[in-house]
């Protein structure tokens, strides 16, 4: 089994993870997914320089193939860039939760919640659940 | 290299330094950090300008960041294209930013003016970059930039919609990351250039991966600019905003279609062998579509935001209808509508919101409400931005609509775009004459509450009538204007020139 089809499969797996968690209806759902869309994209990125093993990144004496450093440099903004975004989406997927009592995506309260699934009803003196709060802003 | 050579970089670096300078003022005064942000928005206006003025003689010009040589560092590059673009947001800016000072929005929270200024670092550092992952880099820098501004004023709809908004983008985001890691694996290079220097000399046998690569770009772009399918977020995002913030968004759809005209000629061109104008087919289809949705969704809107952005979008779907065609005189009417578009868009939203300012627990619903103050003098703003907005004459609208079904003419589709275009401008005409009969002509029945809103200052409605202004001067130097586009155009659809210049004469 080659290097090449191990990174390979590792991306496939994580898009494919990453994709159908953010198609999810839950924002803490669809923020894994993200994060794992994101680690494929990186792994991607890292793999577009080729993947050689032990070679320098820049410049040593004597050695005439390098790696390429500069995916290398596109994943690291690429990193920081993700981990900044990852760090909003959880705050702002939090506040919406305690704003509107719903940890749906489109903020409207899936019907089953409200007798099935206590973890998804609002702490005690929020604001009312999704529905009712956007029945009151459109009044 | 002289110092005027720099100029290039300013409206990069002005906001970058206004920002931060306007959050330490706001600390210890409101006024003073206020002044300075205002102070930033002119002077990048004045840069703009002066920019403009120099990239009159038709010379494109490459500024190496750190003086590092073209495809290994980062180039800014200045030609006709980016000019303009520069000026139309330093323009749209500063209308906003004295609406929002005006109506006391930046008031509502503590950082709207370091936001804003933020916002206009990464646009304009999206108009001005030579390098596709640096075009990645200033587009995070602004869609960051909008998520403050978007939930700025906060509440709990424009939170949801917020929600939506970011998730959308970080996936937009991922996506682009990969068409660039395809492109820069497939080539060895991120310049612009280079780039297209690169897939112009490529093999057989990368052939399907760059058409690949070129899809993927296109649909990032075709995302920011919200065309259907991509386009569910934007009603829902510009519609629970703050309409100030709004007004500034008009433009960030047009980057999207900016970043389509500044890659395709030059990446995708006819050089590029089986890549050549790869998204051409898929454009055509995309912009019909979002020109009916988003004039369908003025018809069918009920309240001035919703319909804003329904003739935001609807105005993005008329642009690239001109846009698909990929002709040097058909991008010459993009232009000239995009930057009418823009102003028209913004012009909107200022209404809605001087609107909604006047009644009270009515606000911007498409109901009949008791007579408020200014009622007249909003009207007539309200129905001249919606003249715009439509393209009926005398407002520039007409003007850019005319110039697209001229050039269009002579494309193979011609039938489906002029049968679009008028047939949407209709659907629009009547949507907003339903509206606005009823928001400023009928009054509510007797009963109904009167309005809990006290008189409001006049100054508010400057501004609105101010881009409306423009949109009129903009329709007067009409034949300068369309002069202008032509010849941007001329130098879009000549890569080659734009490739010399960042690479060096050798490159030729």
């Amino acid at each position: 089994m080659s290097l090449e089809f191990l990174v390979a499969s590792a991306i496939a797996v994580l898009t494919a993870g990453g994709v159908y968690l953010s198609l999810r209806g839950r924002t803490f759902q669809v923020v894994l997914g993200m994060t794992m869309l994101s680690y494929a994209v990186n792994l991607f990125l890292f793999a577009i320089g080729r993947l050689v093993v032990d070679r320098p990144p820049l410049f040593a004496k004597g050695v005439t193939d390098h790696a390429d450093p500069l995916p290398q440099a596109l994943v690291l903004t690429a990193i920081v860039i993700t981990f900044g975004m990852t760090a909003l989406v959880v705050i702002l997927s939090l506040r919406s939760f305690l704003e509107s009592g719903s940890d749906q995506v489109d903020g409207i309260a899936d019907p089953s919640d409200e007798t099935a699934d206590d973890t998804a009803a609002p702490p005690s003196g929020a604001v009312p659940s999704g529905p009712t709060a956007e029945r009151e802003a459109r009044q | 290299m002289t110092a005027l050579d720099h100029l290039v970089i300013a409206p990069v670096v002005i906001p970058a330094v206004v920002a931060p300078l306007a959050l330490l003022a706001m600390r210890r005064r409101r006024r003073v950090g206020v002044a300075i942000s205002m102070a930033g928005c002119v002077a990048m206006l004045v840069a703009a300008l002066w920019l403009f003025g120099i990239a009159q003689d038709d010379a494109i010009r490459a500024y190496p960041l750190g003086n590092w040589p073209a495809p290994f560092g980062i180039v800014l590059v200045l030609d006709r294209l980016s000019a303009m673009m520069l000026v139309l947001a330093a323009v749209l800016a500063l209308v906003v930013m004295i609406h929002a000072i005006v109506t006391a929005v930046d008031r509502k929270g503590w950082h709207f003016h370091p936001m804003f200024h933020f916002q206009l670092l990464g646009l304009n550092g999206a108009f001005l970059t030579g390098d596709l992952f640096n075009l990645f880099v200033f587009f995070e820098v602004l869609l960051i930039a909008s998520y403050g501004l978007m939930l700025h004023g906060q509440g709990s709809a424009r939170l949801k919609a917020g929600v939506a908004y970011v998730i959308v983008n970080i996936v937009g985001s991922a996506l682009f990351l990969i068409a660039l890691g395809l492109l820069y694996g497939l080539t060895g290079t991120l310049n612009m250039a280079d780039l297209a220097r690169r897939v112009a000399a490529l093999g057989s046998q990368d052939q399907g991966l760059v058409r690949l690569a070129g899809l993927l770009l296109l649909t990032v772009f075709a995302l920011k600019a919200a065309v259907v399918p991509l386009h569910l977020w934007l009603p829902r995002t510009y519609a629970a905003t703050a309409p100030v913030v709004a007004a500034l968004f008009a433009i960030m759809t047009k980057v999207g279609v900016y970043a389509m005209i500044r890659t395709v000629p030059l990446i995708f061109g006819d050089a590029a062998g089986a890549a050549a104008w790869v998204p051409a087919p898929w454009l055509l289809p995309a912009a019909v579509l979002t020109a009916i949705v988003g004039f369908a969704g003025v018809l069918a809107a009920r309240a001035m935001r919703e319909q804003a952005a329904f003739a935001i979008l609807g105005s993005t779907g008329t642009l690239l209808l001109a846009v698909s065609s990929w002709t040097q005189a058909t991008t010459a009417a993009s232009l000239f509508y995009l930057a009418h578009a823009t102003l028209a868009g913004a012009a909107l939203f200022l209404v809605a919101d001087a609107t909604l300012r006047r009644r009270g627990q009515y606000g911007d619903a498409t109901v009949p409400s008791p007579r408020f103050a200014g009622q007249d003098v909003l009207g007539l703003l309200f129905m001249a931005a919606t003249i715009a907005a439509v393209g009926l004459p005398p407002l520039s609208g007409f003007v850019g609509k005319l110039f697209i079904l001229q050039t269009t003419f002579a494309a193979p589709a011609w039938v489906v775009v002029w049968a679009t275009i008028l047939g949407t401008t209709l659907v629009g005409v009547i949507g907003f004459a339903r509206s606005g009969s009823t928001l400023f002509w009928k009054t509510a029945a007797a009963d109904a509450d009167a309005i809990a809103c006290t008189e409001r200052s006049r100054v508010e409605l400057a501004m609105p009538a101010a881009l409306i202004a423009v949109l009129g001067l903009l329709t007067l130097g009409g034949g300068w204007a369309t002069a202008q586009a032509q010849a941007t155009a001329t130098q879009i659809f000549a890569p080659q020139r734009y490739i010399a210049a960042v690479l060096g004469e050798e490159a030729r």
